[in-house]
């Protein structure tokens, strides 16, 4: 199939950006997005010019990596998938797909698609670890925990800081990565002793980094790749409330 | 994974035949990585780290004998910088992508492991490189990596192929009488469930006859439809339900309905720089960790064993070790303004511009697919001495070609993706040829190395424990010249050498 593909170029930070046509020929549906990429800039290589700049790893939708706002949609048109794993057969022949970076404060463009989101390591530099010195390995199972409460914090931990959530919300929050992280560890008894600090600290940080507050849209449960629920979100501002009403100054 | 008991959840994995590893879902490599990363984070806020993330390493600067610092470009500027210290640690991971199709994530390179080879770290086992069976297969020439599907698939479905090339016809209208299920009729004990390195050569086999399937004919059935008949639909859902989903987001096809389409995929590579027991090379103060040294898995990896050294070597040995060697080493006051580190710099600096320079005709990437097509057919899950020395030779004639008629865009000081892959490709062209030397050396078959001129009448591997028990150790000379060989002997004391067997 034939598309034509309206991409953003912006040569820096201090370029100011423009979408720029490009036809992709013989497409075909078994392709995936990235791959349909790879075809378009290996013309443009072979032209001279400057291919597209967009990050990519794993290609197998697990490493985070990638991501473009695909028609208005963050990692594109099907639930639950990150960019790397949508194919060409989402596609109809003759379409028109707009491709943009995520658009935040908090990630400011590098060059095209590429955008830096160093932002996300510093919210978990803020509290996103247990702080236990790594040692010996520990006898397996010194630490029972109860199914229900592991696969919760498994659900959390499947997030993979792709950034999704921020580009999809009308305020660029980061309250869904955020919580995500908070809940991975805050429904662990290893993460019990920071549980409340640790969000406290992980929200700040994540004010501190301009990204906006929460106000309930959903818009990134919906991006999400890994489908992480708002639920987090909630039970996150459970521990912020707690630590703020009833036990101000409880710990550290 | 925990049970309902609370305790962690066991299962049994690759080679293994009771259940004692540890698992997270499908993820469990991720969720280690993450750990690490969170406790890596930790280090940086209390200031005892500091990152520079995207930047590559592009050489090693070594001092009077000693790894002193390393020289990078800083992928977003594109400078070339320096950074010293009193030891150098890679864990640059492993070099599948030498084949240009693998299952290793885009990014993953040869750079750093051998531009320290250059500088005098003995690479050893190059060609041990692992192909799993059970991978989705190419769907087109723009294929630009593969995906891994769990192996446990091959419980319940069965392996086939038409006798004959049946051009475009869809598998579910080849009646039975058409089907060859190969590995059933060659294996009668093990039919489906033969080892890795069988399931994957005769897959090989058969679609280089030209009765290979799907849209590249490089391709296998794996058929559910017989399970489905036996177990019902639900419970082969409850086995393999995301696996079936990830194919079908991959295919576009239904399982359920059509036969799966598998393939082998490179997906780990056993050799890589040598080490001692400290995990240090051959260079003082140049430590290697994880799937960038050689040390733990032999000619074969098993099940698990990469996410454990990737942990036993970070967590628990390099801490130890790396202090020992500070402790008792002396070091000359030097940092980055040292001759050596301008030196380093400069031959970097120089190798991109030259990249640029070459204003050819091919991209990097058709060189890349290039050389992994011939990888892949000359030095890849079976070997020969013909197609070996053949191999050496195009690789040369590749890599000149690249020096001449790579066509590179941009400019060096930027952020420049094409120029990051062209430095990775022109080391991928140095490496290969190294590969290719070492298979070449090793005259039995063991483990993942295949040589067909020395198999079993089964068409197993023939080992050669009397003349090839050691580990080859590699020392680089210059490019295009054989390197230099050293021999470590494999003692054994406790256990004596067996031959695995299947029957």
């Amino acid at each position: 199939m034939n598309l034509v593909l309206h991409v953003w170029r912006q040569a820096g930070p201090s370029d100011h950006g423009r979408f720029v046509r490009y036809e992709a020929k013989d497409v075909s549906p078994d392709m995936s997005f990235l791959e349909m990429l790879d075809v378009v800039n290996e013309e443009l290589i072979e032209k001279g010019e400057d291919a597209v700049a967009f990050e990519h790893d794993c290609r197998e939708g697990i490493c985070g990596t990638c991501g473009v706002v695909i028609n208005g949609s963050p990692h594109g048109p099907q639930r639950a998938v990150t960019t790397c794993q949508v194919h060409m057969r989402s596609f109809r022949d003759g379409d028109a797909i707009w491709i943009e970076p995520w658009r935040a404060k908090a990630f400011p463009v590098i060059k095209d698609l590429v955008v830096d989101r160093s932002a996300f390591d510093r919210i978990i530099e803020a509290g996103g670890y247990v702080s236990v010195r790594t040692g010996s390995a520990p006898d397996a199972n010194a630490i029972p925990i109860a199914k229900p409460s592991a696969e919760m914090a498994f659900d959390a931990a499947t997030c993979i800081g792709c950034g999704a959530c921020v580009a999809a919300c009308p305020n660029a929050s980061a309250m869904l990565f955020t919580s995500a992280k908070v809940s991975h560890l805050g429904l662990l008894p290893q993460g019990q002793p920071e549980r409340y600090s640790r969000a406290v600290r992980m929200v700040a940080q994540m004010d501190a980094e301009e990204f906006g507050s929460c106000t309930n849209h959903a818009e990134c449960q919906a991006a999400c790749p890994k489908d992480i629920s708002v639920d987090y979100i909630a039970r996150m501002n459970r521990d912020l409330i707690y630590t703020a009403v009833v036990s101000t100054g409880l710990e550290e | 994974m925990r049970g309902a008991g609370r305790a962690l959840a066991n299962r049994s994995f690759g080679g293994a035949q009771v259940s004692r590893t540890f698992y997270a879902r499908g993820q469990t490599g991720q969720q280690l990585l993450l750990g690490a990363y969170q406790a890596l984070q930790r280090q940086v806020a209390a200031r005892k780290v500091q990152l520079f993330a995207r930047s590559e390493m592009l050489d090693l600067v070594v001092v009077e004998g000693k790894a002193r610092g390393i020289v990078v470009r800083d992928l977003v500027s594109g400078k070339v910088e320096s950074h010293s210290g009193h030891a150098v640690v890679l864990a640059t991971g492993g070099y599948s992508n030498v084949y240009f199709l693998s299952t290793n994530a885009k990014g993953c390179n040869v750079t750093a492991t051998w531009r320290a080879h250059k500088r005098g770290a003995a690479f050893a086992n190059p060609c041990f490189t692992q192909i799993h069976p059970t991978c989705i297969p190419p769907s087109g020439d723009y294929q630009s990596k593969l995906t891994l599907m769990s192996e446990s698939l091959r419980n319940d479905g069965r392996i086939w192929v038409p006798k004959s090339p049946v051009g475009s016809r869809a598998p579910n209208e080849i009646p039975e009488a058409e089907r060859d299920y190969y590995l059933e009729r060659l294996y009668p004990s093990f039919g489906n469930l033969s080892p890795r390195d069988i399931a994957s050569r005769r897959a090989k086999e058969v679609c280089d006859e030209g009765r290979g399937v799907g849209p590249t004919s490089t391709g296998v059935y794996l058929d559910f439809r017989d399970a489905i008949h036996r177990l019902g639909r639900k419970v082969i859902e409850e086995r393999y339900g995301n696996l079936f989903e990830i194919y079908q987001q991959i295919t576009g096809e239904d399982p359920y309905e059509v036969p799966m389409r598998i393939y082998p995929a490179p997906h780990y590579t056993m050799g890589g720089l040598w080490v001692d027991y400290n995990l240090m090379s051959t260079i003082p103060g140049l430590f290697v960790i994880g799937e960038a040294n050689f040390s733990d898995h032999g000619a074969n990896r098993l099940g698990a064993s990469a996410l454990m050294q990737g942990l036993a070597d970070g967590y628990f040995v390099l801490p130890y070790t790396i202090g020992d060697y500070l402790a008792q080493t002396d070091f000359d006051a030097i940092d980055e303004v040292h001759s050596a580190f301008r030196g380093v710099e400069q031959e970097v600096g120089a190798r991109v511009e030259k990249l640029l320079a070459a204003n050819g005709s091919r991209t990097v990437d058709s060189f890349h697919r290039t050389l992994g097509r011939l990888m892949w057919d000359r030095c890849g899950m079976s070997r020969n001495r013909a197609g070996l020395e053949d191999a050496m030779q195009q690789i040369g004639e590749l890599r000149d070609e690249y020096w001449n008629n790579v066509r590179v865009t941009g400019r060096a000081e930027d952020f420049n993706q094409s120029v990051e892959k062209a430095g990775r490709v022109a080391d991928f062209l140095e490496f290969a040829e190294l590969m290719c030397h070492d298979a070449l050396a090793r005259e039995e078959s063991c483990g993942a190395h295949f040589r067909e001129e020395y198999q079993t009448q089964e068409g197993e591997a023939k080992r050669d424990d009397e003349h090839y028990a050691y580990v080859a150790a590699w020392e680089f000379t210059e490019v295009g010249r054989p390197p230099r060989f050293h021999k470590e002997p494999m003692v054994f004391e406790y256990v004596a050498l067996a031959q695995r067997s299947y029957k």
